[in-house]
């Protein structure tokens, strides 16, 4: 089976205010195959997240979803009811967030979380079940399962505890993993750790991860294609290694470069000016180009759609053959005139 | 002759001088438990014997993560909580907890702290301005009313704001905005030294570039000397002259920042080099990185990352190592001492 | 979520950037407050009807047909009249009178002047020393901290009506009587203000733990600001917004505790009423079928009473998003 095992078009996310409709995410579309890892990548408030929550059904009032299509496997669950959400989300959908502490429900042991969720989605039943959260739980990389079992989640340091999070995402047997801001929360080692173990499970299940992060050092060592968002759009999506070294869209480009890195000795970072606008001021056309570097006639008028280039795809004017040709003959006809 | 000779010595002193920096907290359970569940007291060696120094308008980094103990040796360079054992000695000063004199006024003017997380570092419910001007105001530094607003306003141009910002509240700020606001506040009062806690991990990787540079750009005009905590290596490597690596309270190894990431010596220093997810290095690994830090409130016998350590032997087991000094790096390691590695 | 509080913020921040020209009144006409008092029709009567009642006994002195206080004005031939829509009424004389021939609704509008005057001075009370408690415990902690919340907590035993009660009767045993079935204002006051301390004192206490913590209080440690004045205008400012929900549903509890009190017949005298009192002494003849005595001051007790509980439950709900 070819088909994705994600796959989004045209999803736009919207919040009603007291004066004003502000669009959250707008119109982002892309696939995940099965064994795959996607990254997507971008600052707070460029609606990672928010997309997330819109796949899963857990948008919380006053967002709601305002166009576009979802995809699990073929089968189209953006309109559900919250019922077979529910169904859809842990059997088929795993998640894992951000803050393991909040994850975990602190008042049940570890064991009893898996337990259920295994009862609830799988065919294991009883004795069965149990044996399954322990081998879930060691493949997890978790020392000494069976004995740890039984230990409530405060028992647990916090990269322990991001691996029950991930066994407990697992416990479905899902096709799909979201994982938003698996790392943040936890020590570089353990960092390291996690990202490891998210790749070797998804190389062993054939399980497709959407991996949300701002961190773009995770993305390099996890991720096989990754969507870089801007202000609720994705504005370039590629294979990684293209991303990171030939980034192409002009955000992409200064963001790679203001990332420090450990081998190069600059004096200054590159930094881009200004800050992301926020969600209710988003410029008209390209919502990057006031801070853009190379910004030229056409991006304050319309927004670039998404086209390829290469194995990439770039919402940028620079590369639209149309836009630059109207440019040049622009400054042409400038040119004879003056 | 002499007039050199003292000069040589007075540079010779560092700006800033922590010796034998020691911090234990009591964090026994009440004494009723204890007296009827019987349990002991249990302290946390937060910091053991931590010593270096800092010169001049030099940017010290102090590496580790968490549970190393950074930001309590942080806290206590800044006097905000006294040590247990050791010393800090600024410009030939010593730092004491001991509050309200003239003197200890006169010394908190030179050392400042910036704040990891910029939405509980201001106060909400102040504006900017206020923010900025408190400093001023404590140490009395401009006689009227319109001298202070001058000087707020030209705080607020050398990080990058607007004066009119000065009237907006914090919330009204982004994140970054509000660490400018922060630095802003640390520069209110003039220091020599500002001890940065995690500046820039709560921000945005462009953002933190912006922050970063700030940071430098203040440090050539001003002549200031910066101690800069943090967990993020590549951050680390691009602002500190010298670094200092912390586990478990204790500094296993310190160099100058090119010498330590080319050619690191301690295995903890390896293995945390070797986890921080590379741009541009692909998928290939060093040494694995192996296990958890200990629970401080129970560190290991002997050297304290003995249980994660792939050189490990049985004298590491049973005895801490010394911090052993070889030009301008100091390790404090069993193997690196036996030449094992 | 944090992204959706994220978006709440930037337009409200965005809109306070708008309008930080426009003068700081628009923008609180403008502000989600007012909007959010602007919906609920409910919370607009509410406040309609307590500044009714607080325009009425503020501006007693002034509106009153008579002054029912006054001794020398009473006639007892004017007791027992029925209100002016009944048989037997006087219109100068518009809810009728009671038993010594005061006008009803005179005394209605002075003896809320005094139900006022009495549960807002001893709220004011119970919340100075409550915050100033709870501050004290929060931010010192330790033996301080302990002994003032094991004295809250004795006291929480306690319901509000035995501790006022208490205060009352001991200051009678101890100034004698004086005056036969009164009590002088301050007594009401304390006892009063004394059974309601704690709960601000808990509030504030748990509120400074928190910020006591916070970064921002450090860096003012940090140059040296004395612990009174970091207590007073950083942490106070930011512990408050709770205390101002307490404030609304306190007043109306005291309000109805010193009615209580004076129906009791430890609380002001007859010469003096209050609404309580009012209630107490028609009380007796409403048997007797002379109703209004009592219906009318208890209608006004009832609503002014439910107008300040409601406008304080809507004060917690619009404060809330931004306490979240």
């Amino acid at each position: 089976m070819n088909r994705p095992v994600l796959s989004l078009r045209d999803l736009s996310v919207a919040f009603s205010q007291r004066h004003r409709t502000v669009v959250a995410v707008n119109n982002v579309s892309f696939d995940i195959a099965r064994g795959e890892v996607l990254g997507v990548v971008g600052e707070s408030g460029a609606g990672k997240s928010l997309t997330a929550s819109a796949i899963v059904g857990l948008l919380e009032p006053p967002g709601r979803l305002v166009g576009g299509e979802i995809r699990l496997t073929g089968q189209r669950i953006d309109g559900l009811s919250p019922e077979a959400m529910r169904r859809i989300r842990g059997k088929r959908i795993g998640m894992v967030f951000q803050d393991p502490l909040t994850s975990l429900n602190p008042l049940y042991r570890i064991g009893d979380q898996l337990v259920e969720t295994i009862k609830a989605h799988t065919r294991f039943q009883g004795i069965e079940a149990r044996r399954r959260a322990i081998a879930l739980l060691t493949e997890v990389g978790l020392p000494a399962a069976e004995a740890r079992i039984d230990n409530y989640p405060h028992q647990f340091s916090g990269g322990m505890r991001q691996r029950v999070v991930l066994a407990l995402a697992l416990a479905g047997d899902p096709e799909l993993v979201i994982a938003d801001e698996p790392t943040t929360a936890l020590d570089v080692s353990i960092q390291a750790q996690i990202i490891a173990l998210l790749k070797r499970l998804c190389r062993e299940r054939g399980t497709a991860i959407m991996l949300i992060t701002h961190d773009m050092g995770v993305i390099a060592e996890a991720a096989d294609r990754v969507a870089v968002m801007y202000a609720g759009r994705i504005v370039e999506i590629g294979a990684v290694s293209d991303v990171i070294k030939h980034p192409l869209h002009p955000y992409s480009v200064g963001l790679m470069g203001s990332i420090p890195s450990l081998d190069s000795d600059l004096d200054r970072l590159l930094q881009i000016s200004g800050s992301m606008p926020r969600l209710n001021s988003i410029p008209s056309g390209c919502a990057f180009h006031p801070r853009c570097p190379r910004v030229f006639e056409p991006c304050s008028r319309s927004h670039p759609q998404l086209s390829a280039l290469g194995q990439s795809r770039v919402a940028c004017w620079i590369y639209d053959d149309a836009a630059k040709s109207a440019e040049a003959a622009l400054d042409r006809r400038t040119v004879h005139s003056g | 002759m002499q007039r050199s000779r003292l000069r040589r010595r007075l540079t010779d002193v560092p700006f800033i001088q922590v010796e034998n920096l020691t911090r234990v907290f009591d964090v026994s359970r009440p004494w009723l438990e204890r007296l009827t569940q019987r349990t002991p007291r249990q302290y946390l060696a937060a910091a053991a014997n931590v010593s270096f120094a800092i010169g001049r308008r030099e940017t010290f980094g102090l590496v580790g993560e968490s549970g190393s103990g950074k930001s309590t040796i942080a806290r206590m360079i800044v006097g905000l909580i006294p040590p247990s054992g050791g010393s800090v000695v600024i410009d030939g000063t010593p730092v004491t907890v001991q509050v309200h004199s003239a003197a200890r006024q006169q010394a908190r003017r030179r050392v400042q702290m910036v704040f990891q997380d910029p939405y509980s570092s201001l106060n909400p419910r102040w504006r900017a301005f206020d923010i900025i001007a408190e400093p001023i105001r404590a140490f009395r530094l401009c006689s009227n009313q319109s001298a202070t607003k001058t000087r707020v306003e030209e705080l607020l141009h050398l990080v990058g704001l607007d004066p009119m910002d000065g009237l907006k509240y914090p919330h009204e700020f982004s994140g970054g905005q509000r660490q400018r606001i922060a630095i802003a506040r640390a520069l209110a009062s003039q220091p020599e030294f500002i001890v940065c806690d995690e500046p820039t991990s709560a921000l945005d990787v462009s953002v933190q570039a912006q922050v970063l540079n700030l940071m430098r750009d203040l440090q050539d005009r001003l002549g200031l000397t910066y101690l800069l905590i943090s967990h993020n290596l590549a951050v680390v490597r691009h602002m500190a002259s010298r670094v200092g690596v912390m586990y478990l309270g204790r500094i296993v190894e310190m160099a100058p920042s090119k010498e330590l990431f080319r050619n690191p010596h301690h295995p903890y220093t390896r293995m945390l080099l070797d986890a921080v997810p590379h741009l541009d290095r692909g998928r290939t690994h060093g040494e694995a990185v192996v296990g958890e830090m200990a629970n401080p409130l129970d560190p290991p016998t002997g050297c304290p990352f003995h249980p994660r350590c792939p050189h490990v032997n049985e004298r590491c087991q049973v005895e801490p190592p010394r911090l052993i000094t070889a030009g301008s790096s100091s390790v404090s390691c069993h193997a690196v001492e036996e030449r094992r590695i | 979520m944090r992204i959706q509080r994220d978006v709440m913020n930037a337009e409200h921040g965005s809109r306070l950037n708008f309008s930080a020209q426009r003068g700081s009144l628009l923008r609180l006409l403008d502000s989600d407050i007012v909007f959010s008092f602007r919906q609920s029709k409910v919370t607009v009567l509410a406040a309609l009807v307590t500044v009714a009642v607080v325009l009425g006994a503020v501006l007693a002195p002034w509106i009153a047909p008579h002054d029912p206080f006054d001794l020398k004005t009473l006639s007892l031939l004017n007791a027992h009249m029925p209100p002016a829509w009944a048989k037997g009424g006087d219109l100068s004389f518009a809810l009728g009178t009671d038993d010594q021939g005061r006008d009803i609704l005179s005394t209605i509008l002075y003896g809320s002047r005094l139900s006022l005057a009495i549960s807002i001075t001893s709220v004011a009370f119970a919340a100075t020393l409550g915050i100033a408690l709870g501050l004290i415990a929060g931010y010192l902690g330790g033996p301080i901290d302990a002994l003032i919340m094991r004295v809250a907590d004795v006291q929480l035993t306690f319901p509000a009506i035995l501790i006022a009660l208490l205060i009352d009767g001991t200051a009678h045993a101890l100034f004698g009587q004086y005056r036969a079935e009164s009590a002088p204002i301050w007594v009401l006051v304390l006892s009063i203000g004394l059974s309601f301390w704690v709960q601000y004192a808990r509030t504030v206490r748990g509120l400074t733990f928190v910020e006591r913590n916070k970064d921002y209080v450090l860096a003012a440690r940090l140059i040296g600001i004395r612990p009174a004045a970091v207590v007073i205008r950083h942490i106070l400012p930011n512990v408050i917004s709770p205390v101002l929900v307490i404030v609304t549903i306190n007043l109306a509890l005291a309000i109805i505790l010193e009615a209580t009190l004076s129906f009791l017949g430890v609380g002001l005298s007859p010469t003096q009423p209050s609404l309580g009192t009012m209630i107490r002494i028609g009380n007796n003849f409403l048997f007797a079928g002379e109703w209004w005595i009592a219906i009318f001051p208890g209608i006004t007790l009832a609503a002014l009473a439910l107008s300040v509980n409601l406008l304080g439950d809507w004060l917690r709900d619009a404060l809330n998003p931004k306490l979240r």
